[in-house]
């Protein structure tokens, strides 16, 4: 895997909002394949950093690749570098004036240019495999929130993406629908989908996790493998936040 | 309004409230004096010729209307709010008729020329509404969208255009076009300036409305059609448009149930519309309060239709999402 060209690679980004330095000198190399959990406390930059993978945010300095393409301000077809990156929102972002079906089959035929026909089978083979193909046909807000976020999850893998970002999707869930979600997740990781995700379930890191990167105060202040990073954390900070959220 | 779950005894029920108002009444009909009006004839037995019966017959007849007001009221009270919405409604009609009818007005005048006020003015002031609420919608549109955009030009020419048009009166931008068009060489007939004026200044109200629309649609919707790689025009059209309809629809039943009465002023320019015909027609005899009145209860009604127009396609897009 090491000869691999990366997927996604980082280097030297810094990002300020205003005064405040959001990113601090990230660099990061992410493979095929590869599964990243990214932790942190709030504000520690985590969401932004998933963000500017597929340039929803704009960094100032540094470099991003993604998918063999330099992400910048003057870069042209940004769209179709986005159609190869599937993105979970932490509010899921469904279309409400949609039907689950009409949310899924949305990208394929309206960017993809797949017939309609084709882009529905799809999209009903992607909500079979997020376990709700009986609710092609109903609104969003008639969904429960874990039902949605799999159908967000569904839209986004009706577009074939290269990779995979998930900006803290069960972080808005009622308790009992973290793990309908987590369990889908961990599907389409043991499916071999590139995965970066920031979240909070350490359970779901520690089982799916080929890295996981810890961040604080917009630096990437460790990151290892998950036995390692749970049993044998090297700094301090990750330490006391492992303290915090295991207790 | 969002009603709390405890009910308040009713006011009316409150000995207090009932006297205050009484009295309240009372000056208020001694102070407009009807002794001299039907109200003292009914009352000739009891304060003898009205108009010789002073203190005591003014003040006999704001009694007597005083009690009638204040009973009324008190009879209404106890029934159910659909029912004393209908009645207050039914009561407050026969006072406007009542008062349309004190003109002694003449029916048959109005009978031999409604006719021709609805066919030829109602149709009128139909047509120049609609067309111009279509042409008003799709620069709203547009203006809306220069006026959200980053491009300098787009943003300086519609902001300019909505201060110019929201800030002129519209008698006066419609003599700018009709009378100012021909002298740069432009002649434009009537009806086509009166929609022209129409459809730029409600143009102009109507991108703050769908401004504010689209305005309103959560960043989250452009981020998720970003994210699957939506271009902007698709965004607006597919995602972001569909979804400010409904909030942009009933401000916009509002602008064309008022653009429909401001096509009045066309009338000025000559337009057959309702109102010019209103002022016309019964010049000649002298006889305007007839067709003014017309006139009114058509707006009225049409008003009305229009409004359970509006409140069905509400409903509607309410069920929708």
């Amino acid at each position: 895997m090491k000869n691999e060209k990366p997927v996604i690679s980082l280097k030297g980004v810094n990002k300020w909002y205003g005064d405040f330095q959001a990113l601090k000198d990230i660099n990061l190399e992410i493979n095929p394949k590869e599964k990243i959990v990214i932790c942190g406390p709030s504000g520690s930059g985590k969401s932004t950093l998933i963000r500017c993978l597929n340039r929803l945010e704009a960094h100032q300095e540094g470099q991003i690749h993604v998918t063999g393409n330099e992400l910048h301000e003057r870069m042209q077809g940004v769209d179709i570098v986005r159609q190869d990156i599937g993105m979970v929102f932490q509010s899921f972002n469904l279309f409400p004036h949609l039907t689950v079906l009409e949310n899924c089959m949305a990208g394929p035929n309206w960017v993809r240019g797949i017939d309609k026909n084709e882009a529905k089978e799809r999209a009903l083979s992607m909500l079979k495999h997020v376990k709700i193909p009986e609710q092609a046909d109903k609104y969003p807000e008639q969904l429960s929130g874990g039902q949605q976020q799999r159908v967000a999850i569904a839209r986004s893998l009706c577009m074939q993406p290269k990779v995979m970002l998930f900006d803290e999707p069960t972080s808005a869930l009622d308790p009992e629908m973290v793990s309908e979600v987590l369990d889908t997740m961990i599907d389409l990781a043991n499916s071999g989908m590139t995965m970066i995700c920031v979240t909070h379930e350490m359970g779901f890191a520690r089982q799916v996790a080929d890295r996981i990167i810890f961040m604080d105060g917009g630096e990437i202040v460790e990151q290892n493998t998950p036995e390692e990073f749970f049993n044998n954390p090297q700094n301090d900070r990750t330490k006391n936040f492992l303290n915090q959220i295991l207790s | 309004m969002f009603v709390d779950t405890v009910i308040e005894d009713k006011a009316l029920h409150k000995p207090v409230f009932l006297i205050g108002l009484s009295i309240a009444v009372l000056i208020f009909f001694f102070v407009l004096n009807f002794t001299n009006t039907l109200f003292g004839e009914f009352l000739r037995p009891v304060i003898g010729e009205p108009e010789q019966s002073g203190f005591f017959g003014r003040f006999t007849v704001s009694f007597v209307l005083t009690i009638l007001f204040v009973l009324n009221l008190f009879v209404i009270s106890f029934f159910k709010l659909k029912v004393q919405i209908l009645i207050v409604w039914i009561q407050l009609l026969f006072l406007f008729l009542a008062f349309a009818y004190s003109f002694d007005l003449k029916m048959s005048f109005i009978q031999n020329r409604i006719w021709l006020m609805i066919s030829r003015g109602l149709f009128t002031t139909i047509y120049i509404s609609a067309v111009s609420i279509v042409i008003a919608s799709v620069i709203a549109i547009v203006g809306a969208i220069a006026k959200l955009s980053n491009n300098g030009f787009a943003y300086a020419i519609a902001s300019f255009y909505t201060s110019l048009f929201r800030g002129l009166p519209l008698l006066l931008q419609l003599f700018l076009i009709y009378k100012g068009l021909p002298q740069l060489g432009f002649v434009v007939d009537a009806v086509p300036a009166a929609i022209t004026a129409l459809s730029l200044c409600y143009g102009a109200y109507m991108t703050e409305i769908f401004r504010a629309g689209i305005q309103s649609i959560p960043r989250g919707q452009w981020e998720a059609s970003r994210a699957l790689g939506f271009k902007f025009s698709l965004t607006m059209r597919k995602i972001i448009l569909p979804q400010s309809i409904p909030i942009i629809i009933p401000p916009t039943g509002n602008q064309f149930i008022a653009m429909l009465k401001d096509s009045s002023l066309a009338s000025v320019l000559g337009v057959w519309e309702l109102m010019y015909l209103a002022r016309t027609l019964g010049q000649r005899d002298f006889r305007h309060m007839e067709m003014l009145i017309t006139a009114a209860m058509i707006y009225w009604i049409l008003t009305i239709v229009l409004e359970i127009i509006q409140a069905r396609i509400e409903k509607k897009y309410q069920q929708k999402t």
